[in-house]
């Protein structure tokens, strides 16, 4: 009895001095701040876990850049995985130290993007879809083209986002191009002016987005499939679209910086983060889909994540985003403002 | 300068110990941030976390490079003509009456309808624009109450409704700067004129309105500055048509991160908008005189 007092207040006393504060950087509610997995993750583990936040790539990098050491788990886009690493901002993941990791979907695990220099960098954590919904008060059979966009009936009622990359990508689908190699940018403009009059205003957020579609502003707008699932499980008279033409992918992962001086406590919040029992309950809440298997098979049959974005079918007309370059990024946004002064 | 060199040594120290709290706090609060941007729009990049930045012209070259700039910066002088206009045209008849046929109470209560807006924040104003204009929204819903046949009132979207939305917010400055020249006009030279036989429009036209131009025009001024750099306002209401050339500046800052570019956009404006005044100042005294 006297002795398994002592080895249980030993094993208290070593988690106690193994505990640590972990610094974490993401968007601001977007899962690894949830109240509730944090708390969980405290008790199970003894390591706290501080946010801080960005609110753009471009600050997210120019944070990792200035404050080395700082942080211990970045929230990192497929896209820019690369340049972190190229910059030297994170360091290889050891996914020896990740449980979960072997539940993790093969193909994700090793997405080029991810695994730069040979080498993961970000464990596979959420991924998603730009494409558009509709208004299910205005329609009846759901489109199957992105052309519906440009279809005259809803003129007026068409919304897209106040974004130049995504606003490119949207017409070179519609264009039959790549979204990655971008060919014919003449295409790409015809098709955006066409575009213009049909649009009654841009949106900017999710919220604005909700507040339009409930006004009956916008019978048709490009959205993502989380924030879509979020929308449906408020009750917004939403579907959610993957046309024939394909959508947008983009693919989020979880990587450790090179400078952090917690990386056991790291690997262990990331491996709390791809754990099924996470996921699960943080899509009652609408959430993206998970990069975790067993996670996405422990779904509801008739959940969102599972109906639209777990069907083979839907996966196959995804085209993953790549890393843009400056000069791609500067004449796309020449481009669209050019179309908005325009009007 | 010529009245405080006349100012006793005593009076000049007084002076200068009660205007030092203004100059410093106009130091700190103008000279110093706007010094920061005039810095920022001459550097490649910002200057935070590390990055390359060397002094260039290039951000006052991209203003001549492409088209879309200075496209932008028409529709913007365009807006504030107009709206300038529609203020001083419906706000000198309020003034004129507020001043000269209202007296007592009923003066004050109307004084203070005009500044009511002032007292509610400028984004609540532009929200509850927004909820009035839309189709199916409240000026939409109470036409068809009255009418008996449909109609389908929906201006949101529109530079009309970014027009609404800019003069109800700068009226009052109208209002106010022309009451206060019309009420320094004395009642006896109005009193001379009809005695003398001239008719009401000639007395507008020969004896108030003249009187009246430096109140008008510091309205004016007032209304039109401000409106040319506006992008709340258009974002909001203008939707699709809502770019103007103070939102490009917003986005900038704000969604590329491209400071230099919105400073040096910035001071473009301000040089431009001084040049305008600079050039209306002596068609302006020409006719006070």
């Amino acid at each position: 009895m006297k002795r398994l007092f002592l080895i249980s207040a030993l094993a208290l006393a070593a988690q106690a001095v193994c505990a640590d504060e972990i610094r974490v950087l993401n968007w601001q509610g977007y899962g690894t701040d949830a109240e509730w997995a944090v708390e969980a993750f405290t008790q199970a583990t003894g390591h706290t876990v501080v946010h801080e936040y960005f609110t753009s790539e471009q600050e997210m990098l120019t944070k990792l850049r200035t404050n080395p050491g700082a942080y211990d788990v970045v929230l990192i886009n497929s896209a820019f995985t690369a340049q972190a690493q190229q910059e030297g901002l994170i360091a290889p993941v050891d996914t020896s130290k990740i449980a979960n990791f072997a539940d993790i979907d093969p193909g994700l695990a090793q997405n080029e993007d991810l695994n730069p220099g040979a080498a993961l960098h970000g464990v596979p954590w959420t991924w998603g879809l730009t494409s558009f919904a509709v208004n299910t008060n205005d329609f009846t059979d759901m489109p199957t083209s992105i052309g519906v966009l440009w279809d005259p009936v809803w003129k007026g009622r068409v919304s897209i986002r106040d974004d130049g990359l995504e606003a490119v990508q949207i017409a070179a689908l519609a264009t039959g191009q790549s979204i990655n190699d971008i060919t014919d940018l003449d295409a790409v403009k015809e098709k955006l002016t066409a575009l213009m009059p049909q649009i009654t205003t841009f949106w900017g957020s999710e919220n604005d987005w909700n507040q339009f579609m409930a006004a009956g502003d916008f019978a048709v707008a490009t959205y993502w499939s989380g924030s879509a699932s979020r929308s449906m499980a408020k009750g917004l008279p939403v579907a959610f679209v993957v046309p024939q033409e394909g959508a947008i992918g983009w693919l989020d992962g979880l990587s450790i910086p090179a400078a952090s001086t917690k990386k056991e406590a790291a690997h262990a919040f990331i491996d709390w983060m791809i754990d099924p029992d996470f996921y699960l309950k943080w899509d009652g809440e609408g959430a993206p889909a998970s990069a975790n298997m067993k996670a996405a098979a422990g779904l509801d049959e008739d959940s969102f994540n599972r109906k639209v974005l777990g069907d083979p079918a839907v996966v196959a007309r995804v085209e993953f985003m790549k890393p843009v370059s400056d000069e791609d990024r500067e004449s796309y946004l020449a481009l669209w403002q050019e179309l908005k002064a325009a009007q | 300068m010529g009245a405080t060199g006349k100012l006793a040594r005593q009076d000049r120290l007084r002076a200068i110990t009660l205007l030092s709290p203004a100059y410093l706090w106009l130091t700190v609060a103008v000279f110093l941030p706007l010094s920061a941007m005039v810095c920022f729009s001459f550097l490649s990049d910002v200057p935070f976390g590390g990055r390359e930045w060397h002094l260039t012209l290039a951000n006052y070259g991209a203003f001549f490079q492409t088209t879309t700039y200075a496209k932008l910066f028409w529709k913007s002088l365009e807006l504030g003509f107009i709206v300038t206009l529609l203020c001083v045209v419906i706000g000198f008849p309020c003034a004129l009456v507020l001043a000269k046929t209202i007296r007592g109470r009923a003066r004050e209560a109307l004084f203070l309808l005009v500044i009511l807006p002032f007292w509610s924040n400028s984004l609540v104003r532009i929200f509850s624009w927004a909820i009035l204009l839309r189709g199916n929204g409240v000026l939409d819903l109470a036409v068809n109450a009255v009418l008996p046949f449909d109609v389908r009132v929906n201006l949101m979207f529109s530079k009309t409704a970014i027009v609404i939305g800019l003069v109800h917010s700068y009226l009052p400055y109208v209002i106010l700067t022309a009451y206060l020249a019309l009420q320094a006009i004395d009642d006896s030279l109005i009193e001379a004129a009809r005695s003398l036989g001239a008719k009401k429009h000639t007395i507008l036209w020969r004896i108030i309105l003249p009187l009246s131009v430096p109140g008008l025009t510091a309205g004016a001024v007032l209304v039109f500055v401000p409106v040319v750099g506006s992008f709340m306002e258009p974002r909001i209401l203008g939707g699709r048509v809502g770019t103007y050339y103070g939102t490009v500046i917003e986005d900038q800052f704000v969604a590329v991160f491209n400071w230099p570019l919105g400073a040096a956009l910035s001071f473009i404006l301000l040089a431009v908008v001084l040049l305008i005044l600079a050039l209306a100042s002596p068609v302006l005294k020409r006719v006070q005189t």
